[in-house]
């Protein structure tokens, strides 16, 4: 019966449902998890890596997190191809803001126009629609660090600490438990990999497996966006002691 | 002929037009304002040819206006809003009509909590100034700011300022101006000053 409300992305079902659009978000439930969580000195983004071969070439560039502008790092889950896409208009958008008022576009700006893409494929067209989340870590000097996500139905909304991708329940428990409102950038990053470390099937946390983005704000005053490098992310999960702590078991 | 006027002092910006509108021998109307509010604390004075002048002027307000409306009632910083009026004038300048039309925008930036002045012309150059003015003003006034002008001066002494700088145009200018309108731009929004 649902089947023929399924074709076509602009039409309801007798429910009152998008079914396309459903599909989407289901299909980013099967996506890497990523994480996102916000601290009084900055924001840590971390990003589970579905795809490892020893036969992939990797030239170290993360996959999944992607620099927007000066101020904002996204993670994604979801289809890379379909992200490239609204990465590329963000990045466009995020300049021509810049270009015209000689100011950082403002976080939320940014992504209400990419999330105004992506409802316009749940509306019109007839094409499918956007298959992929975000999670945006920004900073701006109206409302200081910010975390944000966004859905394939254009839906976005303002977080402290979010999940998106697989396990994402599991990851938002884990989080609503251990999450404090005073957690510097240190413990947040701590708390990352402690989740990941949970919520991820292999039993062995490594760099291959792991990507890693802060951003915080310099001595002076300027945003520091990084993403990290396997050596520093090795080392994060050393400190960490979520290996150890498996091992106990 | 018209005379536009901006002197940025310690916490407060002054904003003076002239009243006058003329057209070849006539004067049409002597109680004219050459300013718009854009937003609570940012005023856009113009000068240039009649009719760009107002219809630039009114569409630059209508869309930092927009701008405040969509973004949840928060105002663009004086320097977002001079740089949006410079953005427009620079892509009007290589259309096939471009406005000619030059700005002085007197703002009150509320995170720094500084007054700040910048002089748009129809060119597209965009300076921040303590104390600027366009047309024949310039030439009269320049001098006289520049020996007087002192950054921490307050709005008494600006108002001084200024009426000196009116008294030097009104002896030297071959026509009647019909005397300014005056503006203040400060932490407290945008006013008019008797003078």
């Amino acid at each position: 019966m649902s089947r023929r409300y399924d074709s076509r992305t602009t039409i309801f079902s007798p429910e009152g449902r998008l079914y396309q659009v459903e599909y989407a978000q289901e299909a980013i439930s099967q996506a890497g998890t990523a994480i996102g969580i916000l601290t009084t000195e900055g924001v840590v983004l971390a990003c589970e890596k579905k795809i490892t071969s020893k036969l992939l070439d990797n030239d170290g560039t993360a996959e999944k997190l992607y620099i927007i502008n000066d101020s904002m790092i996204a993670a994604v889950a979801g289809m890379t191809s379909d992200a490239s896409i609204l990465v590329n208009n963000a990045r466009v958008y995020g300049q021509q803001y810049l270009k015209t008022y000689n100011e950082s576009v403002p976080c939320e700006m940014l992504i209400k126009k990419i999330c105004d893409i992506k409802q316009g494929y749940t509306q019109h067209g007839g094409l499918r629609p956007f298959g992929v989340s975000f999670i945006y870590a920004g900073y701006d000097d109206r409302y200081e660090f910010q975390l944000f996500t966004s859905n394939p139905s254009g839906n976005y909304s303002g977080w402290k600490a979010t999940s998106i991708g697989a396990n994402n329940s599991a990851a938002q428990t884990l989080l609503k438990k251990d999450y404090k409102d005073d957690l510097t950038l240190k413990q947040g990053c701590e708390l990352a990999i402690k989740i990941l470390s949970k919520t991820m099937d292999s039993s062995n946390l490594n760099s291959e497996k792991v990507e890693f983005a802060t951003l915080s704000k310099g001595k002076d005053g300027k945003i520091i966006r990084k993403i990290w490098s396997d050596k520093d992310i090795d080392l994060l999960i050393k400190e960490t002691g979520v290996l150890d702590a498996k091992d106990d078991e | 002929m018209d005379v536009v006027l901006g002197i940025r002092l310690k916490d407060c910006t002054l904003i003076a037009t002239s009243k006058s509108v003329t057209r070849g021998i006539s004067v049409l109307k002597e109680d004219d304002d050459k300013t718009r509010i854009l937003n609570e604390h940012n005023l856009i004075a113009f000068t240039g040819e009649a009719g760009d002048t107002v219809q630039f002027a009114e569409y630059i307000q209508a869309n930092i206006q927009l701008y405040s409306m969509r973004e949840n009632d928060i105002e663009l910083s004086p320097k977002a809003t001079a740089s949006f009026v410079r953005n427009q004038l620079a892509t009007s300048l290589r259309t096939r009509k471009p406005y000619q039309v030059n700005v002085l925008i007197g703002g009150f930036d509320t995170k720094t909590g500084k007054p700040t002045l910048n002089y748009i012309d129809y060119i597209g150059t965009q300076a921040i100034l303590p104390y600027a003015a366009h047309g024949y003003a310039a030439f009269y006034c320049m001098s006289l700011l520049d020996k007087h002008y002192r950054p921490e001066m307050e709005l008494n002494d600006g108002l001084k300022l200024l009426e000196m700088s009116i008294k030097e145009l009104q002896t030297r200018m071959p026509m009647d101006f019909k005397g300014v309108i005056v503006k203040v731009i400060d932490k407290e929004g945008i006013r008019k000053i008797d003078v």
